[in-house]
Order: C-alpha cells, then sequence, then structure tokens
C-alpha cells in the first residue's frame, strides 16, 4: 500500500467512526472510548518496540506517570484538564529520558529489566505514599472531561486519529526508516552516518509523550486515578498483547489489537475468570501461528 | 536476638530463592530462554502439592512428590507447546525470537496462573509441612520445617554441583551453556540437551515451589512477583552464572528480611528495586556475568 491510499483509507474509517454515536448504544460507545486510549498506548509501544527496536515492559511507567502527575495537579493544585495533561504529557517525557539513558547502554534482556523494575518502583512508590495518592483504592479527580457518551466518545476518537496520523506519518517517513534501521542494526546504521542516538532519543520521547497524553487523558475521562488502570503490570502486558496482535511495526495494527482486545475481553466477561485465559490463549496462538499479527497477516498475503 | 531472628530467616528464604533462581538461569545458559512463566510453574507445584495432600489424600509426602512431578510436567509442556515452536518457527526473524520467547511465556504463564485461580481459587494455600513442630535454634524458636527448607535447599544444590562436575549428563550440560555450537560440532543432539535441561528445570522450579509452599504459602496472585524476584535475582548474579545466582538469592533474600523486620514489611521489595538499578547502570552483566 502505499503512502496516499493508506492515508486516504484511514480517514474514511475515522469518519465511519465519528458517526457512529448516531447509531449504537452508550455502553458500546464507552467500551470503544476506553478501547481508543488503549489504542494510542499500543501505538506508542510500536514505535518504540516495532521502530527502534526497544523492548520497553513497561509502557505502564510512561502511562502512569503521564497520569498521575495530572491527576495530583488537578485533586491539589486544581489546574485545569488541559494544563494538567501538558505537564502530565511533560513529565511523560521526562520518565522516557530517564528510560532511554540505560537503553542506550544495555541490551535486550537487561533493558527489558529496567522497564520492568520502573514500573514495579512506581506503583510501590504509590501504594507507599497511599496518604496523597489514593494508593490501591484511587484518586479522585474534581474535573471530567465530559458527561455525555457521545463528547466523550469525540475527543477519544479525535484523540486517536491525530496520534494515529502523526505516529503513522512518523513511522513513514525518513525518520522512520533510519529508527528501523538503528533498531535492526546499530552498528550498520551508525556506519552509514545516521546518528542512532539522536533518533533513539527522539523515539523516547515521541512515544513517552503520547503515552502520557493519552494516560492523563483516561483519567479524566473515568473521573479517577486507579493503579490497575493506569500502572500495573497488566495493564502493560495488555498494552503489548495488543500491538503484537495487531502486527507490529505497522502502528495502525496497534490500534486495531487494542479495540480488539477490549472489545474481546467484554464479550467474553460472561466467562468470568476464564476470560483473561481465553484471551492469553487467543493472543500466544497468533503468536505461534500468524507472528506477523492481524495487520501483517492482510499486508504479507497482499504483497505475494 | 532480632539479629539471630534475621539471620534465620533470611538464611532459609534465601535457599529457596537460591534453587528457583538456578533453574531459572540454567535454562538461560543453555538456550538463551528467560522463562517468565517461571512464577507460574512454582505456583503450580505448591498447589498441586496442597491439593496432593489434601484432597487426593496421598499424605505431605506423596503430596510433596506429586507437585514436583507436575512441575516437570509443565515444564515440558511449556517448552514443547510455546518455547520449541517459537525458536524453530521460519515465520520469526532470528533477531525477534528473544522479545517471542518472552511474550509467549508471559501469556503462558498468565494462562496457568488464570487457570489454577478458576480450579482452585486464588486464595492463599499452604502446603502440609513435611515435619511438624518447632524447636530452638541458638534461643530463636524456629519451626523445623523452615530448618527442613534449607537443608533439601543446600542438598539440592550439593547434589546439582555433583551432577554437572562428576557426571557425563552435567558435563554436557556445561558444556551446553558454553559453546552449544561446538557441542552440536562433537555429535551431540541440542534438542536431547534442551529435554534435559527442561525436566532439571522442572524439578528445581518444583522443589522451590513446594518448599515455599510449606514456609510462606502461595496463591495464584503471587505468580507475577515470584517471577520477578527470579529475573532480579539471576540478574543481579549474573545471566547464565550459576554461582551468580546463588550470591544473588542471599543478597536479595536478606535484603528483603533485613527490611521487613526493621522498616516496614510494606516495602519489603523497594531497596531490591533500588539495588538492581544500580547494579545494571554500573555493572550490567551483573556481578559475576559473563558478559
Amino acid at each position: 500500500m502505499d503512502n496516499r491510499k493508506s492515508f486516504a483509507a484511514i480517514l474514511i474509517v475515522l469518519a465511519a467512526l465519528a458517526l457512529l454515536p448516531f447509531g449504537v448504544s452508550g455502553y458500546i460507545l464507552g467500551l470503544l472510548t476506553l478501547g481508543f486510549y488503549t489504542a494510542v498506548f499500543a501505538m506508542s509501544w510500536d514505535l518504540l518496540f516495532g521502530f527502534a527496536g526497544e523492548v520497553n515492559f513497561g509502557p505502564s511507567f510512561l502511562i502512569g506517570t503521564g497520569a498521575y502527575t495530572a491527576g495530583l495537579l488537578n485533586h491539589y493544585a486544581i489546574w485545569p484538564i488541559w494544563a494538567c495533561t501538558m505537564a502530565g504529557a511533560g513529565a511523560a517525557v521526562i520518565g522516557g529520558l530517564l528510560l532511554a539513558v540505560p537503553a542506550l547502554r544495555l541490551r535486550g534482556p537487561y533493558f527489558g529489566l529496567v522497564t520492568l523494575v520502573a514500573v514495579l518502583l512506581l506503583q510501590n512508590m504509590i501504594v507507599l505514599f497511599a496518604g496523597t495518592t489514593g494508593g490501591e483504592i484511587g484518586l479522585d479527580l474534581p474535573d471530567v472531561l465530559a458527561v455525555d457518551d457521545s463528547n466523550n466518545y469525540w475527543i477519544a476518537l479525535a484523540f486517536m486519529g491525530i496520534s494515529g496520523l502523526l505516529l503513522f506519518g512518523l513511522s513513514r517517513s525518513a525518520v522512520g526508516l533510519i529508527l528501523q534501521a538503528s533498531g535492526q542494526d546499530a552498528v550498520q546504521a551508525g556506519a552509514l552516518g545516521f546518528n542512532v542516538t539522536k533518533h533513539k532519543l527522539a523515539a523516547f520521547c515521541v512515544s513517552a509523550l503520547f503515552s502520557g497524553l493519552a494516560g492523563a487523558m483516561l483519567i479524566f475521562y473515568e473521573g479517577t486515578a486507579s493503579v490497575g488502570t493506569v500502572v500495573d503490570i497488566g495493564v502493560g502486558v495488555q498494552v503489548i498483547i495488543a500491538a503484537v496482535l495487531g502486527g507490529r511495526r505497522t502502528i495502525l495494527g496497534a490500534a486495531l489489537g487494542a479495540v480488539f482486545l477490549i472489545g474481546a475481553g467484554e464479550m467474553l466477561r460472561p466467562l468470568g475468570e476464564l476470560s483473561t485465559f481465553v484471551v492469553s490463549a487467543v493472543a500466544l496462538v497468533v503468536i505461534l501461528f500468524v507472528p506477523g499479527g492481524f495487520l501483517g497477516a492482510v499486508l504479507h498475503g497482499e504483497r505475494r | 536476638m532480632q539479629f539471630l531472628q534475621i539471620l534465620i530467616d533470611g538464611f532459609a528464604i534465601s535457599s529457596l530463592y537460591g534453587i528457583g533462581a538456578i533453574g531459572f538461569t540454567l535454562i538461560f545458559g543453555v538456550s538463551g530462554v528467560l522463562n517468565l512463566s517461571h512464577g507460574a510453574i512454582m505456583v503450580m507445584a505448591a498447589v498441586a502439592a496442597w491439593a496432593g495432600a489434601g484432597d487426593l489424600g496421598f499424605g505431605p509426602y506423596g503430596g510433596a512428590a506429586f507437585g514436583v512431578t507436575v512441575a516437570v510436567l509443565t515444564s515440558l509442556v511449556t517448552y514443547g507447546l510455546v518455547v520449541r515452536p517459537i525458536q524453530t518457527s521460519t515465520r520469526i526473524a532470528r533477531e525477534e525470537r528473544e522479545i517471542f520467547v518472552l511474550t509467549g511465556t508471559l501469556l503462558w504463564g498468565i494462562m496457568l496462573q488464570e487457570a489454577i485461580a478458576y480450579f482452585f481459587t486464588s486464595n492463599p494455600k499452604t502446603v502440609l509441612p513435611l515435619i511438624p513442630g518447632v524447636v530452638s535454634l541458638i534461643g530463636v524458636r524456629t519451626p523445623a520445617q523452615e530448618i527442613l527448607t534449607a537443608a533439601v535447599a543446600w542438598a539440592v544444590i550439593g547434589l546439582l554441583w555433583l551432577l554437572v562436575n562428576r557426571t557425563k549428563t552435567g558435563r554436557v550440560l556445561l558444556a551446553a551453556s558454553i559453546n552449544p555450537r561446538g557441542l552440536t560440532l562433537l555429535g551431540f543432539e541440542m534438542s536431547t540437551i534442551y529435554f534435559y535441561v527442561w525436566a532439571l528445570y522442572g524439578l528445581l522450579a518444583g522443589i522451590a515451589g513446594v518448599l515455599l509452599g510449606a514456609f510462606l504459602g502461595v496463591s495464584s496472585d503471587n505468580v507475577g512477583q515470584l517471577t520477578a524476584s527470579a529475573f532480579s535475582i539471576v540478574v543481579l548474579g549474573g545471566l547464565g552464572s550459576v554461582g551468580g545466582s546463588l550470591i544473588g538469592a542471599y543478597v536479595v533474600g536478606y535484603l528483603e528480611t533485613v527490611t521487613a523486620y526493621l522498616i516496614a514489611p510494606s516495602i519489603r521489595t523497594i531497596p531490591v528495586l533500588l539495588l538492581l538499578v544500580l547494579v545494571v547502570y554500573v555493572r550490567p552483566q551483573g556481578l559475576l556475568g559473563r558478559r
């Protein structure tokens, strides 16, 4: 698919989604809203993993940093939502830079471990200072994005659309190609004259920026910030599964995977505790048999 | 008094961590796999031992044996069903295998965890102690089970040392962890070696799981934390280094115990995490790592 065609296809899908509130119930809209925020998490993760080749096991470190910075500022300083969200995104970028320092020095499993530890530390800190942060119960926020289901849906859709277009555009640009080259063979990319460090740092900042923004907006949508929704390892695992399911190195696949995962989780709810089992099993089967993910399989079939 | 208490408790918990982590590092050394379903396999062993001793009526010893057997089988299934297909897949690029194995074993661990929670609930389970009663050890009242835990752990470590240094199979395993390609050139079949390593790993993780279940009790909610602690110990000691893992286990075990006793039990893992970040920054190959 060339770039212009894929951009046109994205815009058509977005336009169709924008009309949805006129036809479906608030319940489905709420589900999709959650799916859209998760989609931004997964797309940001895919930029770091699929393109820069950095195995980040702690996407929820960036998400949680953004969310809790915004939440605390709103709860205690009563900053308006937009200012909190910006501050959250800024804090997440600082978190991203903190992660980038070891990433540039360490390889494979070691970096993965650092990101995992970052999440555990953040989670422990939030629980430890429960008096300020609300701990495991959560932090209630005085402000919400919107009360109406349709408005919330449109905000999330617009946010996902803009983030997706920017991330997708970036991945298809020269910068995206250099990132991909640095991820696959950093030495050779450097030998070709590209500044690997600069590009990887940029990837961390962009990924962190969107993760933080999405995390902050998600808590203002839900009206509460809690460890279970934005920090827990499980959140990060879900983001990774979404990106791998949808097809890594595609950005758009990550969004598809995220919406699918949220939808599947909801549809399997009657199974109770077994629903996580089924979702994990499906993801495992996809990894084993269709390692390219949904979108990877489609694109691969087309190329043949 | 409290000092002695810390010394004894820390020793028992560290020995336990040690055998779990040795299995974890063994697989990494031989096949380069970081098994993120480690915690789930340990919990499987503990829950199987609990069910075996209770509902199935095998008695405490039969239950423990049953738990270890389940762990060995689970470990072999993990290898055959998840790890091997990914390693031999032609559709996954070589440089991406690592992340696929990590994601695959992580998902498999979640599946095991959910299955345990579904069939046995996520309530904590305490395996029947093999030896009941309390003894006084240098003035500290210590459960006999705790002494047994440390003794069994060290017996296992000793046997492992004998296996690696005194038997042919063991030496092949050691060679495989140093240079797998050289071993293939000498005519050894790697798939047989992998089979042995995963069986041995299951045995170690199973024993660690059953002992942990009898010592502290486990629930399916502990899966993530157990995997993370084995991962931390192994990185601290140096990936692939058995001696390093043992040292790492004692550092982590004592640091946690000291924190729990002297500061607060709720933050027992935080100093370990900070130490880990420090080690990874300053000496990424760990204490005794080779690279």
